[in-house]
């Protein structure tokens, strides 16, 4: 490459990023709102935390006995989120699914904001965040490959450039008006998908491997902790998809919903089978080492904080599995929007609150000591959720020319209402159909 | 929002002027918001020294680094307290190994070691923090589920026993294994510490221990300046910072001078046994030889170097 090639490659290059800034901060009144909305909980958030920094984690509702609560609890189920992000990927590239493709940035996408939020949790969780320089090689005294977490550490900020590169490299390609080529992108599809699996089974072991903790010391764990990623990440990109064609004229074919649709059809009956068998244990075996399930599901010497959350959680697993079943589930969008909000929150509520905070009840000592969210906790977790949205909605309005793309075959589009949308195509994005 | 949306429908000439107006004034909110919100980090960094900040990790220090440290950390103290403390880093003494006993058949459950506790090691005044947590056990059970922390009787109460925990200075201590930044690490005489000025405050640790032996500072400890126990070790009892985790030392400062732990000489019945395992001739050895002693929790595999025996 010579230098005015160079110089090419650089100028559209910034050329790209101006036209994303533009793209991401127009649009309509609906979308000026939710921007706002959203900064505005970020900026509540930042400021909780702030005043954390300042004033110590006493802010929380977090105590020796209960170390760990919201914002581990939201760590672990952003983790699961990003694995099942890329979950969008796994039939389009194994299976060479045309439709699928196109469709595969969004779940990358998501994967990036779930990372981030993941990233974030784990840093507002610190007691000395300033300090995070002493995890760095070379400067600091990073403890690999012993603690576990350094394995987390590295697998997510990998999995994070993983997908950054990924829907980074589609994006410009696009914008250029090039197809993409095969060998910058396919090999790290692949990788990513590995990848998902390990970041998740990787935040599983952080756990499972505490010998002092009962609740957490299963074998289970870590195929649990997928299966319920194979419901969240799925349940949150159908939505996605309908708010897309609702507010952004993208066209959603039938194919790659169904698709996603029985993914979560399977994942959810699996998890609830998982899950009952962990209540069948709790039941029928009793004793010391059941304490922490036994406080979950149904209360320990009158401490009972867990259990109106864990039964929700339960109820919506089980209404959401029986709605899912529902032959044309896909063709009824609001009915199908219900039963994944309702999966979707079951699986944030067992994982978070119904996971993490029972390991620590009884202590190891047995004191039975229990954990309710501060409003600072709430606030910064709120804020956390915002700006990872804040994020995903800019990615998103930068990807948006692209998905708006009909697909190949007609007949299976659901939306045709997308000519008008193309007429505001800006011209170096609206490139021809290859 | 009402004339953002006039804005959307209505692109007329000068319309993207307007609207760039309005997206130049949103960051300007934006940013003085964003400046508001962090007002808070600002303050707490005032507090905090350049030095202070790019300290090196213990084991890294040199003894000129280490000495101006503790220097600082001293002039600190005597700034914000009025109090001269002495800060000194003592080491591990070559052929010693730590261990512990302690007689269940004699303790009576006074908690005087506990509170011996608190005053030795600079803890937290207002949450009243310690080491060393007696649990109120069932006669015939060493099941701790039936054991309580919270008993508030006269003591001894005849049907039952107490056994204090605390750090068990643990073989195979999970606690720093877990640690992702070995901000904590197990010293040649068998005492696990924690530096204080490393620790990132993830509190892997303290869900790792089975024992419930550490504390975490979720708050900047307050002692008051005239019981601030002037008598520091690096690595024990000096005053923590917020936001970071501790743990019991044995009194580090004591017993690597040949002193005995503040816990062992609160303790009124004598329950207490501490010395030197590598010594064929301490008291501890003589316990372990002549009673049966038990550790706790021996299924997590950690290999207590704190050892519970009865008399009969
Ligand atoms: S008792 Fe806990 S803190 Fe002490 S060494 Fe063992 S695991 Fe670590
Ligand atoms: S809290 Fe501190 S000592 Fe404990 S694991 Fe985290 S960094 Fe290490």
């Amino acid at each position: 490459m010579n230098k005015a090639e160079i110089n090419d490659q650089v100028t559209s290059y910034r050329r790209f990023l101006w036209k994303a800034v533009r793209d991401a901060t127009d649009g309509s009144a609906w979308f000026y709102a939710w921007m706002i909305l959203l900064t505005a909980l970020a900026l509540v958030g930042l400021h909780a935390w702030a005043v954390q920094v300042r004033d110590g984690l006493a802010v929380t509702g977090i105590s020796d006995h209960v170390s760990w609560g919201l914002y581990i609890a939201n760590f672990t189920f952003m983790v699961g989120l990003a694995a099942g992000g890329v979950m969008m990927v796994i039939p389009a590239y194994l299976y060479h699914d045309r439709e699928m493709h196109d469709l595969t940035i969004v779940g990358e996408l998501l994967a990036i904001a779930a990372i981030v939020m993941s990233i974030c949790f784990v840093v507002v969780d610190m007691g000395r965040p300033e300090r995070f320089w002493h995890m760095f090689p070379l400067v600091g005294r990073f403890n690999w490959p012993v603690s576990m977490l350094t394995w987390d550490v590295l697998v997510l900020n990998g999995y994070l450039a993983l997908n950054l590169h990924i829907s980074g490299y589609l994006l410009y390609k696009r914008f250029l008006g090039e197809r993409p080529s095969p060998k910058w992108y396919v090999p790290f599809v692949y990788l990513s998908i590995f990848w998902a699996i390990s970041i998740h089974t990787v935040t599983a072991f952080l756990y499972s491997g505490l010998g002092g903790r009962p609740l957490w010391n299963t074998a289970l764990l870590a195929p649990r902790f997928l299966v319920t990623a194979f419901i969240a990440g799925p349940a949150f990109i159908i939505v996605l998809l309908f708010i897309l064609r609702r507010f952004g004229g993208v066209p959603v074919a039938l194919r790659p919903v169904q698709i996603l649709v029985n993914i979560v059809r399977v994942t959810l009956l699996i998890n609830l089978l998982m899950v009952a068998s962990e209540l069948f244990t709790e039941l029928y075996s009793g004793g010391s080492h059941t304490a922490s399930g036994h406080y979950l599901f149904f209360g320990l010497h009158g401490a009972n904080a867990l259990v109106p959350w864990i039964w929700s959680a339960v109820a919506m697993g089980v209404i959401s599995a029986v709605m899912f079943l529902r032959p044309d589930v896909v063709t009824k969008p609001i009915w199908l929007t219900v039963a994944c909000a309702l999966a979707f929150a079951g699986i944030w509520i067992e994982k978070g609150m119904g996971l993490i905070v029972p390991a620590f009840i009884p202590s190891t000592l047995h004191e039975i000591v229990e954990y309710f969210p501060s409003l600072m906790e709430w606030q910064i977790t709120a804020g956390i959720w915002a700006w990872g949205m804040l994020i995903l909605t800019v990615m998103l309005k930068i990807a948006l020319p692209i998905l708006r793309q009909p697909h190949p075959e007609p007949n299976h589009a659901v939306s045709r209402e997308n000519a008008s949308v193309e007429a505001d195509l800006p011209p170096s994005l609206a490139h021809s159909q290859r | 929002m009402i004339e953002t949306s006039e804005q959307t429908n209505a692109p007329e000439a000068g319309g993207m002027d307007r609207r760039t107006a309005l997206k130049v004034l949103g960051a300007t909110l934006g940013a003085a918001a964003f400046s508001q919100a962090i007002a808070p980090l600002t303050e707490w960094a005032e507090n905090m020294s350049l030095d202070e900040y790019l300290q090196k990790h213990y084991r890294e220090l040199s003894p000129v680094d280490l000495a101006m440290v503790m220097a600082r950390m001293e002039k600190q103290t005597k700034e914000q307290t009025g109090v001269d403390v002495h800060i000194q880093d003592y080491r591990p003494q070559p052929g010693v190994k730590f261990g512990y006993a302690l007689n269940l058949s004699v303790c009576v459950g006074c908690r005087r070691c506990a509170k011996a506790c608190h005053i030795e090691n600079n803890h937290d005044r207002p949450s009243g923090n310690s080491y060393i947590r007696v649990l109120e056990m069932e006669k015939g059970s060493l099941d701790l589920a039936k054991g309580r922390v919270n008993y508030d009787h006269p003591v001894p109460h005849p049907d039952k026993f107490y056994m204090p925990v605390q750090c068990q200075q643990c073989d195979k201590p999970p606690c720093v294994s877990v640690c992702p930044v070995e901000a904590t690490w197990k010293e040649s005489d068998g005492i696990v510490v924690v530096d204080y000025n490393w620790c990132i405050g993830c509190r892997y640790c303290e869900a790792a221990c089975p024992y419930h032996a550490r504390r975490f500072n979720w708050t900047k400890p307050q002692v008051p300046a005239a019981e601030i126990n002037p008598d520091q070790g690096y690595l024990s009892n000096r005053l923590r910072p917020q936001g970071v985790m501790e743990k019991c030392t044995f009194c580090l400062h004591r017993s690597r001078q040949g002193k005995l732990p503040a816990c062992l000489e609160a303790c009124p019945t004598g329950a207490r046994v501490f010395g030197n395992l590598l010594d064929p001739e301490s008291e501890i050895r003589w316990v372990l030889k002549n009673k049966r002693v038990f550790v706790l929790k021996e299924d997590v595999g950690t290999q207590p170097s704190f050892f519970y025996f009865f008399d009969e």
